[in-house]
């Protein structure tokens, strides 16, 4: 049975200006669960950026396809949702009519009012309301404006969101502010969502997976981390939870040294499979070892 | 003045030199009349019949005066009012320019849309851009044989460069961002067109549009007196064979105030158009 997302031996290749070629990944392969919150994790310029314009359809690929609920993935759809790292809002219309927007584009046979009386609601969600709506995005904070993103994206609920280092121009506490937001918003749907983030701490309180990837060129998704925490989580609780640091301690091992030990060259493989990896210090000792997925040691 | 603020300090000063510039107008007209006494030479060959003189700015405030307050009537061929005359121009002006705009700005989508379409067109509109817009008006009057519409054409080609190139250019440089947001809300092209990026490109393409009006506004004065008949270019060559000067700077001051219209109207649709990012 494949899984809800599945990502087949997909590979890019890019002219590389010289006359030759420059191969950003090669036969990447992975899945991702219905209502699953996986982030990808990855140093600048690896291609995570390429793969997540494969999943949305706005990229085809050089190799390889994607297959979502059974249908392979040919060009944009409502079904992906982006939200856009530079937020990507129509800077001539209004913050709701940018909502409204999407929604009339989701739904062609509703109503204005109707239309309107949806995108309120979900701009409500992400704490705009009254007079700010009816601004232009450019008289928005950096951090309203991607609240704004995130409605429009949420609103037309998508089978699958695909959020592309939404948080990045963000300072600290309005990232925050959001990130509570997005999981309250999330947490209420059956939404699967695929995120590119750089930052780990925000990677670990979001996801239920990290998929870490190499440096590129032949970039790989080299391992799969399950994130070993329950939810509900909150910013200040996680790191007081015993998988925290050594979750962390993994990640900041790996994007520290092993991303780029395990970088440059081809695999020889044919399918390139992320190593599944669970740290779980709270597991019972007497637990079957087979009953788990494979652990493999953590350095502490 | 210190208290004063930007704006009424600067009208003061256009008034100043508004006032101060027409009296030296006015004083120094008697001076160049009297410029050299009569010869025995010109008293003889008639030399001393009345001449045209330049103006004063009183006569033709006068002039303006009894022109504005009736300025649509008709008492044939070569006595309209200044209306009539004005109304003329600016009917051919806004045909010719609307027929452009018409192909320019759906042409201009297509050259900004593809490069290909960009490359294939580019030599065609290098080539037949630089022309001088009267140029055409020989061909034009051998071909359509009709002198209204060939200045209507002049317009036309006149002011269809700027629009078209504008319109590429700024469908063209539409970001590939706002263009993805179509896609992904699957907007059709038709739609991507009027939604996204024509909203988009507006200011660049208002921009050229306002060029445009300022070039037909300066080229009808002349395909005006080219083809005669009608309009302000020909009241204003007609008053110069008639020798009424007072006439000749009332209509171009008439020429000058319109024009400064159409931009203001076009500055006023930019300001609309125009958003921040
Ligand atoms: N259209 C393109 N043509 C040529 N090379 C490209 C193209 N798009 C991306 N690349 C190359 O592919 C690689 C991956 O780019 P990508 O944008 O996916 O990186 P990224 O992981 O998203 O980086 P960042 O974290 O900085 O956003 C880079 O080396 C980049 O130079
Ligand atoms: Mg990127």
């Amino acid at each position: 049975m494949k899984p809800f997302l599945s990502i087949e031996k997909l590979t890019q290749r890019f002219p590389d200006g010289k006359g030759g070629e420059l191969t950003v990944f090669e036969d990447a392969t992975f899945g991702v669960e219905k209502g699953e919150f996986v982030v990808i994790l990855g140093h600048s310029g690896c291609g995570k950026s390429t793969i997540m314009n494969i999943l949305a359809g706005l990229a085809d690929p050089t190799g390889g396809g994607v297959i979502m609920d059974g249908q392979e993935v040919k060009g944009p759809s409502l079904d992906r949702g982006v939200v856009f790292q530079n937020y990507s809002l129509l800077p001539w219309l209004s913050t709701l009519k940018n909502v409204t927007f999407g929604v009339a584009a989701r739904h062609p046979e509703w109503s204005k009012a109707q239309v309107t009386e949806h995108a309120v609601k979900y701009l409500g969600m992400v704490g705009l309301e009254g007079d700010v709506i009816h601004r232009k995005p450019s008289q928005l904070s950096g951090g309203m404006r991607q609240r704004v993103s995130i409605a429009r994206a949420f609103a037309n609920h998508p089978k699958l969101l695909l959020l592309d280092e939404p948080f990045g121009a963000l300072d600290a506490l309005t990232r925050g502010t959001i990130q509570d937001e997005l999981l309250k918003i999330w947490g209420g749907t059956e939404q699967t969502v695929f995120m590119i983030t750089h930052d780990i701490d925000e990677a670990i309180l979001l996801a239920d997976r990290i998929l870490l990837m190499t440096n590129g060129p032949f970039a790989r998704v080299a391992e799969s981390v399950e994130i070993t925490i329950p939810r509900p989580r909150s910013r200040t609780e996680i790191v007081e939870h015993p998988n925290y640091y050594a979750i962390r301690n993994h990640l900041v091992q790996f994007l520290g040294r092993r991303s780029k030990e395990m970088a440059g060259s081809r695999t020889g493989t044919d399918t390139n499979r992320p190593e599944p990896m669970r740290i779980d210090r709270t597991a019972p000792a007497d637990e079957p070892e087979s009953r788990r997925p494979p652990l493999r040691a953590v350095n502490d | 003045m210190q208290g004063l603020s930007l704006n009424t300090r600067a009208a003061i000063m256009s008034v100043l030199l508004l006032v101060g510039g027409l009296l030296v107008w006015e004083l120094s007209i008697p001076a160049q009349q009297t410029v050299g006494e009569l010869t025995e030479y010109e008293r003889l060959t008639g030399g001393g019949e009345a001449r045209a003189g330049v103006p004063p700015p009183s006569q033709v405030i006068v002039k303006a005066w009894e022109e504005l307050s009736n300025p649509f009537y008709d008492a044939g061929p070569n006595d309209k009012g200044i209306g009539i005359q004005i109304g003329y121009s600016i009917y051919r002006v806004l045909t010719g320019y609307a027929l452009a705009a018409l192909i320019a700005i759906p042409l201009g989508f297509l050259i900004g849309m593809s490069p290909v379409a960009y490359r294939a067109l580019n030599p065609f509109i290098q080539v037949l851009r630089p022309i001088s817009p009267l140029a055409w008006m020989p061909l034009a009057l051998f071909i359509i044989q009709d002198s209204e519409a060939s200045a209507i054409f002049v317009i036309f080609i006149c002011s269809i460069w700027p629009m078209l190139l504008n319109t590429a250019f700024g469908v063209a440089g539409v970001r590939s961002d706002w263009v993805n947001v179509a896609k992904t809300h699957e907007l059709g092209p038709l739609k991507t067109a009027f939604t996204v990026i024509l909203p988009a490109a507006a200011p660049t393409i208002v921009t050229g549009m306002r060029i445009s009006i300022g070039i037909a506004w300066l080229v009808i004065v002349a395909a005006e007196m080219l083809v005669g008949g009608t309009g302000i270019g020909y009241y204003v060559w007609n008053e110069w064979n008639n020798l009424d000067l007072t006439s000749v700077i009332f209509s171009i001051l008439m020429i000058g105030v319109v024009g400064m219209l159409l931009d203001t109207m076009f500055g006023l649709l930019q300001r609309r158009v125009a958003y921040v990012e």
